[in-house]
C-alpha cells in the first residue's frame, strides 16, 4: 500500500540553504547536501529545493548544488524556482534532480507543462500553485512571482488544465495558511484533490503534529510539505512519521 | 564494470551516482563496443515507452541489447521504463513492441479510487525463496513513479510486488540473466542500494564472464 509522504522543503540562495537551522552540528546557513543527508536519515520521503533568488546568474550555482546532492542522497528530490524553459528543466534533470516544479513560468506559458511532460514524462513535472482565497469567498486565485501578483486565474480550473497538459503532481501552497502555524488549509486541499486525479502535496500552515494527521488522513492529501517547522527543529521528520503511524496512517 | 546504456533519455547519472556510492565501477555509454566489454548492463529509463524504443532503434542499441543480452546472456537490469522495455509490448501511445525478453505487456493504470501516476513509497513484498528476502530490511519500501504497469506476466518471473489500489504491481521481475525493477532502486534509500548491490555483485554471476 502506498504511504503518505512527508517532504521537507529547503529554501536555497547562492547554493546555501537559508532560514535558521537547528540541527546539531550544522550551521545556521546550511550546506544543502549536509541538510539533505540529515533529512534522509530522519526518514524524509522526498526533498524539495526551492531557489528563492531564481535569477539566471544563480543557475550554475543551483546546478552545482543539485549535482553534489545527487551524489550523496538516494531519495527523490525536486528542484523549483526560476525554471522557465525546456532547457532549464533538462539541466536540472541531467544534474540529478528527479522532478522540477513549475509555478510562474507555467502560469505565463502553460504549454511549458505539455512540452516538459512530453519530453521528460509527467512523473517529473510538478505544478506548484500559490493559492489565495478570493475576498468574496467564491474560490481561490492563483498567484505568481512568489505570491506577489494575482493572475485572477481560478485555482480549480488551473489545476484541471495543468493535469490535462501533463502535470504529474500538484504542489499546493495556501497563501492564507502559510506562516500561521494554524494547520493546513483543508478546504482548499480537499477542493483541489477532488478536482484532479494526480497526487496532491499540501503546503503551508502546519505548526504541530496533529496538523499533519488532519491533512493526510483518509483522502485529503497524498503528501505534506513543511519548511520552518523542520528547519527550526520544532519537530523532526521522524517524530512526524512516528506520530502518523501511531494514528494508523500508512507511512514509511 | 557495469555499463549504463545511454540512449539519450533516462536518469543515467542517478544510477551512476548510486553505483559510485556503492564502490561499483560503472560507465555511461552509447557505444556498443564499450558496452560489450562490461560485465553487466543497466537499462535505465524515464519518459515514454515509444521514445525509448525509438531511441534504442535509432542508435542501433536495440540490436546490441538483443545480441548481448538475448543471445550472449549478459546480465542486465532494467529500471522503471527500462524494466517495462524488457516485456513484449506496451500500450503507451499506441501499441509498441518491446525487447521481448519477458512475457507480458505494459498497460495503463486506470481508476478513480487511486491517484495516477503512482508516486511515492510502497511496501515491497518479496518472494520468500528469493535471496533478496534476507538482504533487505524486514518491511522494505520502494519508491515508485509510474502510470503504466506490467500485466500478463509469467508468475514464475515475479520476484517482488507492491499493491496499488486494485493492482498487483510487479516490483521486481526476472528470468535467467534479465532482471527489472518498476521502482527506482537508486532512489529507494538503503534497501534500494542493496538491490543494486545484489545485481552488481551476485545476480547471475555464472554468465557474466561468458565472453
Amino acid at each position: 500500500m502506498l504511504t503518505k509522504r512527508i517532504i521537507p522543503c529547503l529554501d536555497v540562495r547562492d547554493g546555501k540553504v537559508v532560514k535558521g537551522i537547528n540541527f546539531v552540528g550544522i550551521k545556521e546557513v546550511g550546506d544543502p547536501v549536509e541538510l539533505a543527508a540529515e533529512y534522509d536519515r530522519q526518514g524524509a520521503d522526498e526533498l524539495i529545493f526551492l531557489d528563492i533568488t531564481a535569477t539566471s546568474d544563480d543557475r550554475n550555482t543551483m546546478v552545482d548544488m543539485v549535482e553534489r546532492t545527487a551524489k550523496q542522497v538516494f531519495i527523490p528530490f525536486t528542484v523549483g524556482g526560476g525554471i522557465r524553459s525546456i532547457e532549464d528543466i533538462r539541466k536540472m534533470l541531467l544534474a540529478g534532480a528527479d522532478k522540477v516544479s513549475l509555478n510562474s513560468s507555467a502560469l505565463k506559458n502553460p504549454d511549458l507543462i505539455r512540452q516538459g511532460a512530453e519530453m521528460f514524462g509527467s512523473q517529473c513535472i510538478v505544478l506548484a500553485v500559490d493559492a489565495k482565497k478570493r475576498e468574496d469567498g467564491t474560490g481561490w486565485d492563483a498567484y505568481l512571482a512568489g505570491g506577489r501578483i494575482n493572475t485572477h486565474k481560478d485555482v480549480i480550473e488551473w489545476v484541471k488544465e495543468a493535469e490535462k497538459l501533463g502535470a504529474g503532481e500538484i504542489l499546493l501552497t495556501s497563501m492564507d495558511a502559510d506562516g500561521t502555524l494554524q494547520g493546513f488549509d483543508l478546504e482548499l486541499t480537499q477542493a483541489v484533490r477532488n478536482a484532479v486525479n494526480v497526487p496532491v502535496i499540501a503546503s503551508g500552515g502546519c505548526g504541530k503534529l496533529e496538523d499533519f494527521y488532519d491533512v493526510l488522513k483518509e483522502d485529503t492529501a497524498d503528501a505534506a510539505l513543511a519548511a520552518s517547522l523542520f528547519h527550526y527543529g520544532t519537530l523532526s521528520v521522524g517524530e512526524v512519521k512516528d506520530y502518523l503511524k501511531e494514528k494508523g496512517i500508512h507511512a514509511r | 564494470m557495469i555499463g549504463i546504456i545511454d540512449y539519450g533519455m533516462g536518469n543515467l547519472h542517478s544510477v551512476q551516482n548510486a553505483c559510485t556510492h556503492l564502490g561499483l565501477e560503472s560507465l555511461i555509454s552509447e557505444n556498443p563496443e564499450q558496452l560489450r566489454k562490461c560485465d553487466k548492463l543497466i537499462l535505465p529509463g524515464v519518459g515514454a515507452f515509444g521514445d525509448l524504443m525509438k531511441n534504442l532503434k535509432k542508435t542501433g542499441l536495440d540490436q546490441f541489447v538483443l545480441d548481448e543480452v538475448g543471445k550472449n546472456k549478459k546480465p542486465m537490469l532494467g529500471i522503471c521504463l527500462g524494466m517495462q522495455a524488457l516485456f513484449e509490448s506496451s500500450e503507451e501511445n499506441g501499441h509498441q513492441l518491446g525487447l521481448g525478453f519477458l512475457k507480458g505487456e505494459v498497460i495503463p493504470m486506470k481508476g478513480y479510487d487511486i491517484r495516477i501516476p503512482e508516486i511515492g513509497w510502497n511496501d515491497l513484498v518479496i518472494r520468500s525463496s528469493h535471496p533478496l528476502k534476507d538482504k533487505l530490511s524486514a518491511n522494505p519500501f520502494a519508491y515508485y513513479d509510474h502510470s503504466y504497469f506490467v500485466s500478463g506476466f509469467d508468475p514464475d518471473d515475479l520476484i517482488a510486488y507492491s499493491q496499488y489500489g486494485p493492482y498487483l504491481v510487479p516490483g521486481i521481475v526476472g528470468r535467467d540473466n534479465v532482471v527489472g525493477t518498476q521502482f527506482h532502486p537508486e532512489k529507494s534509500g538503503k534497501d534500494g542500494l542493496k538491490i543494486l548491490e545484489w545485481f552488481a555483485k551476485e545476480f547471475n554471476n555464472d554468465h557474466s564472464s561468458s565472453n
